[in-house]
């Protein structure tokens, strides 16, 4: 279970937010919506220790990652799998290398079961075919999913997406929409969608956390936003295009 | 304040690469190619710059020096000490930290900015272990090889510029032998290792922290490349100041 508790965070002057707490049960998607600017993708980086809140604490499992030494912190780290905005791959190595990457360095497998594996995780994202393609190859959507392969290889408890859909076409959206859906079913995987895509968000999440004023504003599950009176919130959805059924 | 901030994270940048050099697991992959990177490729450019200073150096000398009570072995002697003790090093250290500065800075920095490096601790991995380690002990360890092919270099362009000029080989040779102290080796050595680490580790620290998309990597670039030459001036000053 990861637990935001009190969280404040600034840069300098500016107040990113404060007094944040939410919890995210196990095997729950939670998406973290707001305007750009908001400070989801700050939250997100909390959540891994990437970065360090002014006040508050985060809690995997009920340790506070942020009083972990280094080397706990790693192996805390290794429990989660992150798919970056822009995939984040490595691009001095191929696409099928990139998913290999963390089993090299953190299992004893051997090459025959690194290649069997990898394969498997590409195949979950339709990209079985990629061979020794360069990453500079790839386009943006492939990137995402060879960033979602490599984010699932070591079968991590927690997915984070930073922005899974940003920039891709509808149909490609969705394609990656229906990849985080069976990941999280056939995985069992705890997952922090953040976006401001909310066609996806009331697709894929179980919850829903609205960052706005530079606070928590509102947070509740998918059915009761779609009923929520909150009216920023509204706004917020509606600004987004999307009408609520 | 700003200073101090910049100090603080370059300190802490380096304790963090000492802490983490006894992962080689981490950096071992990353090693030989750094080697390579570092030394080998340098090779083209530092023979040409130790060729070119020795030649310019044997001619200056031998044009400052008229005079029939100097022998002509003077010259050997001026030109193999200059370039042992200070020319070789101090040359093609200066001309590495823009090809070596500018290329690590350019790679880290661009890997901070599309989050590989965000990537890489996320995955559990020592980020500075496995990208700052290997540039930095490439640095240390392959800049004393490139100082030793640098001096190669310079000594044989000035015997060249010497005959072309009407001072025989043996000669020249023979002054260098006459005013050679082991000592000026260990010397060159020394300053190498140094600027070796000067250049590496700064940077390393200017792309490992740049920030701002494609104008933040090029301001962390062209900072690398002025620091490192900054840094291996100064360096070299108080080097000379406490070995000499």
């Amino acid at each position: 279970m990861i637990e935001i508790r009190n969280l404040t965070k600034s840069f300098g002057s500016n107040l990113i937010w404060k007094d944040v707490n939410m919890h995210i049960e196990d095997g729950e998607t939670l998406a973290i919506i707001g305007k750009s600017g908001c400070g989801k993708s700050v939250l997100l980086k909390h959540i891994v220790a990437l970065l360090q809140p002014d006040e508050g604490e985060v809690l995997i499992d009920g340790r506070n990652i942020n009083e972990l030494n280094y080397v706990e912190l790693r192996k805390i780290r290794q429990r989660f799998g992150v798919l970056f905005q822009g995939g984040a791959l490595f691009d001095s190595i191929s696409a099928f290398e990139n998913v290999a990457f963390p089993l090299r360095y953190f299992t004893n497998l051997s090459e025959s079961d690194i290649r069997a594996k990898s394969m498997e995780c590409l195949a979950m994202v339709n990209l079985q075919n990629i061979g020794n393609k360069s990453t500079a190859e790839l386009s943006g959507g492939m990137r995402k999913r060879v960033g979602l392969a490599r984010a699932i290889v070591m079968q991590p408890d927690y997915l984070l997406y930073d922005e899974p859909t940003s920039g891709l076409d509808p149909e490609t959206s969705d394609e990656i929409n229906d990849l985080i859906i069976n990941m999280a079913k056939s995985l069992d995987i705890t997952s922090v969608v953040i976006s401001h895509d909310m066609h996806s968000v009331l697709r894929i999440a179980d919850k829903a956390a609205f960052l706005d004023e530079q606070k928590l504003s509102w947070m509740g599950t998918i059915e009761e936003l779609r009923k929520s009176d909150h009216k920023r919130l509204q706004s917020f959805v509606k600004a987004s295009e999307y009408q609520l059924i | 304040m700003e200073l101090l901030r910049y100090f603080g994270d370059f300190t802490l940048l380096l304790y963090r690469a000492i802490r983490s050099s006894t992962e080689f697991s981490t950096y071992k992959g990353n090693l030989v190619s750094e080697f390579v990177k570092t030394g080998f490729d340098s090779i083209p450019i530092v023979i040409l710059t130790g060729i070119f200073t020795g030649a310019v150096l044997t001619i200056q000398t031998s044009y400052q020096l008229v005079s029939s009570l100097l022998p002509a072995s003077v010259i050997g002697a001026i030109v193999t000490q200059s370039i042992i003790i200070e020319l070789s090093v101090a040359i093609s250290s200066l001309v590495l930290a823009g090809r070596i500065g500018a290329r690590i800075a350019t790679e880290l920095g661009t890997m901070r900015v599309s989050e590989q490096i965000d990537a890489l601790e996320t995955m559990g991995f020592n980020s500075v272990s496995y990208l700052v380690v290997p540039r930095v002990l490439a640095g240390i360890l392959m800049f004393p090889v490139i100082y030793v092919v640098c001096t190669a270099a310079g000594i044989g362009g000035g015997i060249v510029a010497g005959v072309m000029n009407g001072l025989p080989s043996e000669t020249f040779l023979e002054g260098g032998r006459e005013y050679f102290f082991a000592r000026d080796i260990i010397f060159g050595l020394i300053k190498a290792f140094v600027f070796g680490f000067v250049i590496t580790a700064v940077s390393s620290y200017k792309g490992y922290y740049a920030s701002g998309g494609a104008e933040g990597v090029g301001k962390a670039t062209t900072q690398a490349a002025v620091l490192s030459c900054v840094y291996v001036l100064l360096s070299d000053f108080f080097l000379a100041a406490v070995l000499l």
